[in-house]
Formats: C-alpha cells, sequence, structure tokens
C-alpha cells in the first residue's frame, strides 16, 4: 500500500514537473513562431492563447469548405448596420467612384487603390459559408481580388507580421496576421453572388476571410497599414473587436 | 464488490496489530486523488461552459437543420425566450445585454481546460484499470435482474445499500460510461465543428454530421443531456447522503472509516 502511494506521489511529480517545463518551453517556441495573439493577457488570455497557437499549428494553409452554386443562400442575411455617416452617403451618390483604399506602413510603395482600380486586377471567387459569432450563417459566392496580389504590388516587407484595416464604419477596425493575410482566400471583396457587393454586405470594399466569424469580415474597408507589431494600435490588443472583450483571433 | 473485499483485508489486518487510528488512511480511498481533482476541475468547466453556452443561445436561441441558417430561414425549432440581438424575431419587446464577449472567451478557456483535463483523467483512467474496474460493468451485473433493481431503487427513495458506498452499482456504471466515452466526445466534437478554422483542415468532422448548423443543433441537445445527467447525478448523491458522499469526492474517503467512528 505505501509502496503504492510512494510510486503514485512520484510519478505525480514528475509529471507535474514535465508539465511545466513543457509548458515553458512551449511558451517561448509560440513567442518565436507568432502563435501568441495579441490580446493574450487577462484571465481568458490563456484560452486565447491555446486556440491561436493551435490552429495556426493545424490550420496555417488549410483551405475553407467551399460549396457548389446550388448551395448559395437565397436571402443572405446581412446582420445590422451603424447608421451610414454623412461621408460614406456623399461616396455612395458618387457611384463609389471616389472611393480608395489607402495602403501604407511597412510597404516599398505606399500606395492608394480606386474600386475600379481593384476590380482591373485578377479577380477570384470563393462559394463559401459567413459564419456569425451568434450561431447563424450563410453561402455566398464571393468576388474579389486577393489581398496577397495588392500587398505584394505595395511590397509588404519581409519582417511584416500583420495587415491592419480601417473602416469607414465609425470606432471598427480589425488586423490579421500574414497567415490569413496572405491566405489565397482572403480577399479585398467587392462582389457577391455575380454582383456589385451590396452596400448592406459592406459595400465597396469588405474584407472577406472565410475560415474567421463574421465580425473579422470589417465592412467599408478604406485603409490597410502592415506593420510588424500591433502595440501602436488602439490599445495594443489588435481590434476594436478585441478591445471591446471580443476576441482578437475568431478562426474559434 | 471486488473493490469492497479489497478494501476490508488491511482493515483486519490494521485492527489485530495496533490500536492507532492513523494507519486507517492509508486504506486506498473510495476515489483516486486524480479522479477527485480531475472531477472538481471539470465540475467548475462545466458549469461555466453552462453558464456561457446558455448567453451565447441567447444571441441567436434558433436552432437549423443542415449547412445554413438564420433569421430568413425556417428553424428546426427555436427557444420562446428574449434574445441579446434586436434584429432576432422573439415576440418580445425588448433586446438582452450582449454579454457574447466575455461568454465567448470564457466558453473556449473552459473547453481548453475540461478537455485538457479529461485528456488526462483518460489516459489515466486506461493505465490504472480505473474504467476497467470501477466503470466496466461485470458480466453477471449486465442482467435485467440487476438493471431493474439498480433502477427501482432509488425510484423508491431508498438509500443506496453498504456495498454500493464503495462500488459502483450496474446503472452507475452504464451512466458513467456512457457520459465520459459518448456525450463527453460528442459535445467536443460537435464544438470542434463549429469552428471555421478547424473544419477547413478537417471537413468531414462536420460533413458527417450533415452540416455545420445540424453540429450546433446535435451540440445544444447534447449539451441538454449533460445538464439532465448532472440534475440526477446531484439527486443520487442527495439520495445516498450528500455529506458523506461529497466529501468522499472531496477527502477520498474510504468505506471503512465510516465503521470506525
Amino acid at each position: 500500500m505505501i509502496d503504492l502511494s510512494r510510486r503514485k506521489l512520484i510519478l505525480t511529480g514528475l509529471a507535474a514537473t514535465a508539465g511545466a517545463s513543457g509548458l515553458a518551453m512551449a511558451a517561448r517556441l509560440a513567442q518565436k513562431y507568432g502563435l501568441v495573439p495579441p490580446d493574450h493577457g487577462g484571465i481568458y488570455g490563456l484560452g486565447e492563447t491555446l486556440t491561436f497557437a493551435s490552429q495556426r499549428l493545424l490550420t496555417r494553409h488549410s483551405l475553407a469548405r467551399e460549396f457548389p452554386r446550388s448551395q448559395i443562400s437565397p436571402r443572405p442575411f446581412p446582420n445590422q448596420l451603424a447608421p451610414l455617416t454623412e461621408d460614406f452617403k456623399r461616396l455612395q451618390a458618387g457611384g463609389f467612384a471616389e472611393w480608395r483604399l489607402a495602403v501604407d506602413g511597412m510597404v516599398d510603395q505606399p500606395a492608394s487603390f480606386s474600386i475600379s482600380e481593384l476590380k482591373s486586377y485578377p479577380s477570384r471567387s470563393h462559394i463559401t459559408e459567413l459564419v456569425c459569432e451568434e450561431g447563424w450563417s450563410y453561402i455566398a459566392e464571393w468576388i474579389g481580388v486577393p489581398l496577397s496580389h495588392v500587398l505584394h504590388l505595395v511590397g509588404a516587407h519581409p519582417q511584416a507580421r500583420y495587415v491592419v484595416y480601417d473602416s469607414m464604419e465609425p470606432d471598427t477596425w480589425d488586423s490579421i496576421d500574414m497567415a490569413d493575410a496572405l491566405h489565397p482566400q482572403t480577399f479585398l471583396c467587392y462582389g457577391m453572388n455575380g454582383h456589385e457587393l451590396p452596400v448592406a454586405h459592406g459595400g465597396p470594399l469588405r474584407m472577406r476571410l472565410p475560415r474567421q466569424l463574421g465580425y473579422k469580415n470589417i465592412k467599408f474597408i478604406t485603409r490597410l497599414t502592415v506593420t510588424d507589431s500591433l502595440k501602436r494600435f488602439g490599445k495594443g490588443v489588435g481590434s476594436a473587436a478585441s478591445e471591446a472583450g471580443y476576441a482578437w483571433y475568431v478562426g474559434i | 464488490m471486488g473493490a469492497l473485499k479489497s478494501a476490508q483485508v488491511p482493515v483486519e489486518a490494521y485492527i489485530s496489530s495496533s490500536v492507532s487510528t492513523a494507519p486507517v488512511t492509508t486504506l486506498p480511498p473510495r476515489h483516486s486523488v486524480l479522479v477527485r481533482v480531475t472531477h472538481w476541475i471539470i465540475t467548475l468547466c462545466f458549469f461555466a461552459l453552462l453558464l456561457t453556452g446558455v448567453e451565447i443561445v441567447i444571441s441567436h436561441p434558433r436552432f437549423y437543420w443542415g449547412e445554413t441558417g438564420n433569421v430568413l430561414t425556417t428553424p428546426l425549432f427555436q427557444l420562446h425566450i428574449p434574445s441579446s440581438r434586436a434584429l432576432v424575431p422573439t415576440g418580445y419587446g425588448y433586446v438582452l445585454p450582449d454579454q457574447n464577449g466575455w461568454s465567448r472567451a470564457l466558453h473556449f478557456e473552459a473547453a481548453w481546460i475540461a478537455v485538457l483535463t479529461g485528456l488526462l483523467y483518460a489516459i489515466s483512467g486506461l493505465f490504472t484499470g480505473h474504467f476497467r474496474k470501477d466503470l466496466l460493468p461485470s458480466r453477471a451485473d449486465l442482467s435485467w435482474r440487476a438493471l431493474s433493481t439498480s433502477i427501482a431503487k432509488p425510484l423508491r427513495f431508498e438509500r443506496p445499500s453498504e456495498a454500493e458506498a464503495s462500488s459502483y452499482n450496474v446503472l452507475q456504471r452504464l451512466t458513467y460510461i456512457f457520459v465520459i466515452f459518448v456525450l463527453f466526445p460528442l459535445v467536443i466534437w460537435t464544438g470542434l465543428a463549429l469552428s471555421p478554422a478547424f473544419i477547413s483542415a478537417f471537413p468531414a468532422s462536420v460533413t458527417l454530421l450533415g452540416g455545420r448548423q445540424s453540429a450546433r443543433t446535435i451540440h445544444f441537445f447534447v449539451s441538454v443531456a449533460l445538464v439532465l445527467f448532472l440534475l440526477v447525478h446531484v439527486a443520487m448523491v442527495c439520495l445516498a447522503g450528500f455529506r458523506n458522499r461529497t466529501g468522499a469526492m472531496i477527502t477520498g474517503g474510504t468505506a471503512a472509516r465510516k465503521e470506525h467512528t
């Protein structure tokens, strides 16, 4: 009996030591390989980091499921919009001809693109599901230019680690790491189901990345900033959503 | 039965050799340290998951079958509760405050801790023989007689026998095995099947369930089943003696301890 419990005690001790040193090593490696999300602080940081790190390790290059055209939802639900600003309405009245997407930060050539310029680049589409954190979803065909194409055009620096994106919607901005920014299904999206992207769905330009939840797919994109650190943006936790208590990484 | 007998041998040995009460604590505990620690960690996680799961459901208390579903499609069913989102038609004239931010963060953190703890429990359970000795029913116990007795006794509010204080009856064994090896894996699987990144790498995890909305609906029903288990589990603990049984899950306890006090 005594031998048994002593053996158990030693085994438990060994397991705990192995676990602790394993954790310490994992933390060092995670920092090195960009597996720590900007909102890793606070009581929920452990869960956020475990999710982001494990999904980056398992799903860095995986492709979101694409669906046959027959599965496109007949009535895609556009969700609630904040009231459109006067600036937006003015651009809308002009058919968005004056809409500009500025690209700056760690790039060789900062640039600004009109919607028609973006449309002149190779157009890609995928039929994928948009999934809201609330639980609902729909499938649509999304048309746009891969974000990676625009990043190559402006010469994003190899040290870049994140792309920050701003919206015309007040207090709305977000960011993604380069794994998502360079992912072939991540679009600057200007079309939906064979038509222009409706304003209700974020037209003239929205971010579209099907491997993360809907709220990461920000509407009315006006600016991209390439950076190696998110510390200087807002409170340094990577997005307006994470400042409001919603996770930065939502591949969930 | 076997567990009770083996527990009694050292008691008799000790009675004949010593009058000190100290050696009593060296009896094999009713529940091993690992079972007790993992039990309470998972209990805490379960309550966190339940509370936050309810909060998340409140933001969209409608359930669908198949791949997609939203307020513009027909639900399979909906819960007649108010919602924390204005665009969900609930029939209520008000909207509840949004609690999804922290609820989601805590839901996933608790899920991580529960799954890692559960893995530790499952792997150690295989190696220590916990599943084989404590949970796998013996062939003799798998009779209708044994089953119907174990069902009928609590229904008559009969307290369990002394033997059952140190070993699970066949109904308990089958229930625990079902919860550990069917409900827990299913709730983890259906949860993972909701993750757009996870299913991009493992698409079969969601197609096998009939689509992402089906996965969400199954996740809900398995959670309801787990809550029902919790209610019955706590009711049975109360019937058997709440202080005694809960104490055993905290301190370890032994079947013999009571006889010597």
